[in-house]
């Protein structure tokens, strides 16, 4: 099998993960002083920075949709059921034996199935639910005053609540992908594909053909 | 290039701290720079009482003051007779019983419990120049009381127990020809020593306030703005705007400080934003009884005891009367945080002859309406005084004793010390049945806080409320305050599933780690 490196994070993308990241993380640490867990900017600070890194977030969101939409990159993150078991059964057994990955990274499928219906389901669920949770609780008035009237709700109670379980959501995430960025080929090169854009990959012609059942699963391992 | 992308998406960071740190610039709002314009011009009067001859002759009474006020303002004493300061009464609609006629004259508090029987005493807060039990000094406009309004030598002072005539020994020319617009002293001589002391009843009305320093009075600071009472509690024909809530149940003649400070007052959208459900003074009164302490318990059924037979009095550490065999235990307390309600403005009250619906509860003698959901009510803080006081526990009233007398055998409680007999005159006095049976009970009573306004430096800070631990608000459950309340569900939830992720995390790594170095192993044999 021979190897090659693929650009496969390009410029955008990656400035993307990485401010998203950030946001995401201060959000969470400012957000969870807001929550009252712990103290550290101060209770009117961590209100001023949460809301400023919260239109940021926004922001780069937009411009994130839009440019999967123009590039067609969004077709990354459709979910598949295929080959989902396999790749669970990697995490589970595969990845202790020194398996290969069961799915094959390449330029234009660089998400493995679980990848694909993990980052769907936060797209889709968890992200839209802590954005729109959040503005409401920005833009929230209180009964029948000022305002739009159309999102007077009776109690912040609900949105703040929502905003919570999205917020442990998106940490448990975290926790967890910190975790599994260790898993590619080395321990850093998934760090390094995100870092420089390029990763170490099986050159793509003669992977063509090295595509076979053996790849995907973990049987005929041992 | 490498990491440039990083360092980039770095930048994000930063361009927040940023712009966090600078939208918080504290520069003074122009609403507050133009105010203080304004209240620094020193007002001048457009008379001098002094060159009237009619106020250069001896006066003998403080009758004939009045008379000689009323000479050139004939038709004020039209308007003063109509003010609630002079019937100790004004027109109120409460729910639920119509429009009444509510004051001092009628009601019942529970510090000296009510006037009607007392009026020798209590009427030295009266502006009339003599009242008796019968009070017809009502009709009569010679007996207002000008000087004690608008003396301006602050000499002038009503005579104890003389049902408001000043002392005779007063030189009325001098305070006659010095008449002007009443200054602190004119309404603290009332107002800051209500039921029976010092900041007995408000709190945040003292005598510390005749000549404040900022850190007692932002307002009204004798170093700083000066803030006369009559500034913000403007006066049209001698009704003066403004009100207490022990006495008031209508949300009108009120003075705001949104009438100064409009209702969006700050730079900080978010503090703005609070001023829909909370009022003003919630932040910016962090304590009160600044300068020193004010009654908050007062225990009636301890009164009477006497030693050698004669009344005795004990004080506390702060120098306060603790008992007086005329009046009961008391607890009396400075530096006090607020207790706060929700507040829309409206108050209904017990008035005398209501019956009691359940006594093993404390009796609101003025119940303050609000609540979350109603949009016209806002957070306020307010001195809650409870008390024991008499009530007939046949008829299920309060009692309205009679306290006050000259001798001894009229049955006044301060003379002769006996409840039956004080409960017994005093509720003819007002009219209503008494069994013979008095008895105590636990009373409340809900005093806005308004005054003793801090610097801005020292208002209540965010996470005084927002905070799980002692939340100023931990009293009010009615809604979400977001660092205070949270699921219990989702937090205990959320850790589980947050350590559980861990361990998980934890474990997974181990195995890889042993497996990976054994497959090498393998490998290498
Ligand atoms: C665009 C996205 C977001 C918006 C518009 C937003 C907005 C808000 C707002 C308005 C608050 C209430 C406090 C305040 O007045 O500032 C809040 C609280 C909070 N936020 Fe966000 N937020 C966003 C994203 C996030 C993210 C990504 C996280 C965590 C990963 C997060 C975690 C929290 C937490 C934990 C609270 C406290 C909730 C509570 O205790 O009631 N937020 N957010």
């Amino acid at each position: 099998m021979s190897k090659k490196q693929v650009y496969i994070y390009k410029g955008f993308e990656r400035f993307w993960h990485w401010m998203q990241a950030i946001l995401i993380f201060f959000l969470a640490f400012t957000g969870f002083e807001i929550h009252g867990t712990y103290s550290f900017f101060g209770y009117r600070d961590a209100v001023r920075y949460h809301n400023v890194a919260a239109y940021m977030l926004i922001g780069l969101i937009v411009f994130t949709i839009f440019w999967h939409l123009t590039t067609g990159e969004y077709k990354q993150y459709l979910p598949t059921l295929k080959n989902i078991k396999a790749q669970l059964d990697y995490y589970i057994f595969g990845i202790f034996r020194n398996a290969p990955h069961p799915t094959k990274k390449t330029v234009l499928s660089k998400l493995n199935p679980l990848q694909k219906l993990t980052y769907f389901g936060l797209k889709i669920l968890v992200i839209p639910l802590s954005v729109t949770s959040g503005l409401l609780y920005m833009f929230y008035r209180y009964p029948s005053k000022q305002g739009v009237s159309a999102i007077n709700i009776q109690s912040l109670e609900f949105i703040a609540i929502f905003h919570t379980v999205a917020a442990i959501l998106l940490i448990v995430f975290i926790v967890t992908h910190l975790y599994l960025i260790t898993t590619g080929e080395t321990v850093t090169s998934n760090l390094k594909a995100m870092l420089t854009g390029y990763e170490e990959l099986e050159d793509e012609d003669k992977a063509e053909k090295n595509v076979n059942e053996k790849n995907l699963s973990t049987q005929n391992l041992d | 290039m490498k990491k440039i992308v990083f360092i980039l998406a770095l930048l994000g960071l930063i361009i927040v701290l940023i712009v966090g740190t600078l939208s918080q610039k504290d520069t003074e709002p122009t609403t507050l720079m133009k105010l203080k314009e304004k209240y620094s011009e020193k007002e001048k009067p457009s008379v001098d009482h002094s060159k009237f001859a009619i106020l250069q002759q001896k006066f003998t009474s403080p009758q004939q003051v009045t008379e000689a006020c009323e000479s050139c303002h004939n038709m004020t004493a039209h308007q003063v007779m109509n003010s609630n300061h002079w019937n100790w009464e004004r027109e109120e609609f409460v729910q639920g019983r119509g429009v009444i006629y509510l004051g001092k004259a009628n009601a019942i508090n529970n510090f000296c419990i009510g006037t009607q029987g007392n009026e020798g005493s209590c009427a030295k807060c009266h502006i009339g120049l003599g009242m008796d039990e019968k009070r017809t000094i009502f009709t009569d406009p010679k007996n207002i009381d000008c000087m004690i309004c608008h003396d301006n030598t602050e000499t002038y002072a009503k005579a104890p127990e003389k049902g408001g005539a000043p002392l005779t020994t007063l030189d009325f020319t001098k305070i006659a020809e010095s008449v002007g617009k009443p200054k602190r002293s004119n309404c603290g001589v009332c107002h800051f020593y209500g039921g029976g002391g010092n900041n007995v009843k408000h709190g945040d009305l003292e005598m510390s306030q005749f000549e404040p320093s900022k850190d007692i009075d932002i307002h009204m600071a004798s170093d700083g703005m000066n803030l006369q009472c009559v500034d913000c509690h403007t006066t049209k024909q001698h009704n003066i705007a403004g009100k207490v809530y022990s006495l008031s149940s209508m949300n009108h003649n009120r003075v705001t400080c949104e009438q100064c400070h409009t209702a969006t007052p700050h730079k900080d959208d978010i503090l703005n934003e609070h001023t829909l459900k909370v009022a003003c003074q919630t932040c910016h009164i962090p304590t009160y009884a600044k300068g020193n302490a004010t009654k908050m318990y007062w225990d009636w059924s301890t009164a009477g005891k006497l030693k050698n037979g004669e009344p005795y009095v004990e004080e506390d550490s702060m120098g306060n009367h603790s008992y007086m065999s005329i009046k009961g235990s008391f607890v009396w307390e400075k530096n006090v945080k607020p207790d706060y309600i929700w507040f829309n403005g409206t108050a209904s009250h017990y008035l005398e002859g209501d019956k009691i619906q359940d006594t093993t509860k404390p009796l609101v003698l003025n119940q303050l309406h609000g609540s979350y959901a109603d949009d016209e009510s806002k957070i306020y803080p307010v001195k809650i005084h409870t008390a024991k006081q008499p009530y007939d526990p046949v008829n299920r009233i309060l009692i309205q004793p009679k306290l006050y007398a000259d001798k001894v055998g009229e049955g006044a409680f301060w003379k002769d010390f006996n409840w039956q007999k004080a409960a017994e005159v005093g509720m003819k006095d007002a009219g209503l049945p008494f069994s013979g049976k008095v008895s105590f009970i636990k009373t409340e009573m809900y005093w806005p806080v308004n005054h003793m306004v801090a610097s801005k430096e020292n208002t209540v800070q965010c996470n005084e409320c927002h905070t799980k631990e002692n939340s100023r608000l931990a009293g009010l459950k009615d809604f979400y305050m977001p660092g205070r309340d949270y699921s219990a569900i989702v937090d205990t939830g959320g850790k589980w599933l947050l350590i559980l992720t861990i361990i998980a995390v934890l474990i997974h790594g181990t195995i890889r780690f042993y497996s990976y170095r054994k497959n090498k192993k393998e490998v290498s044999k």
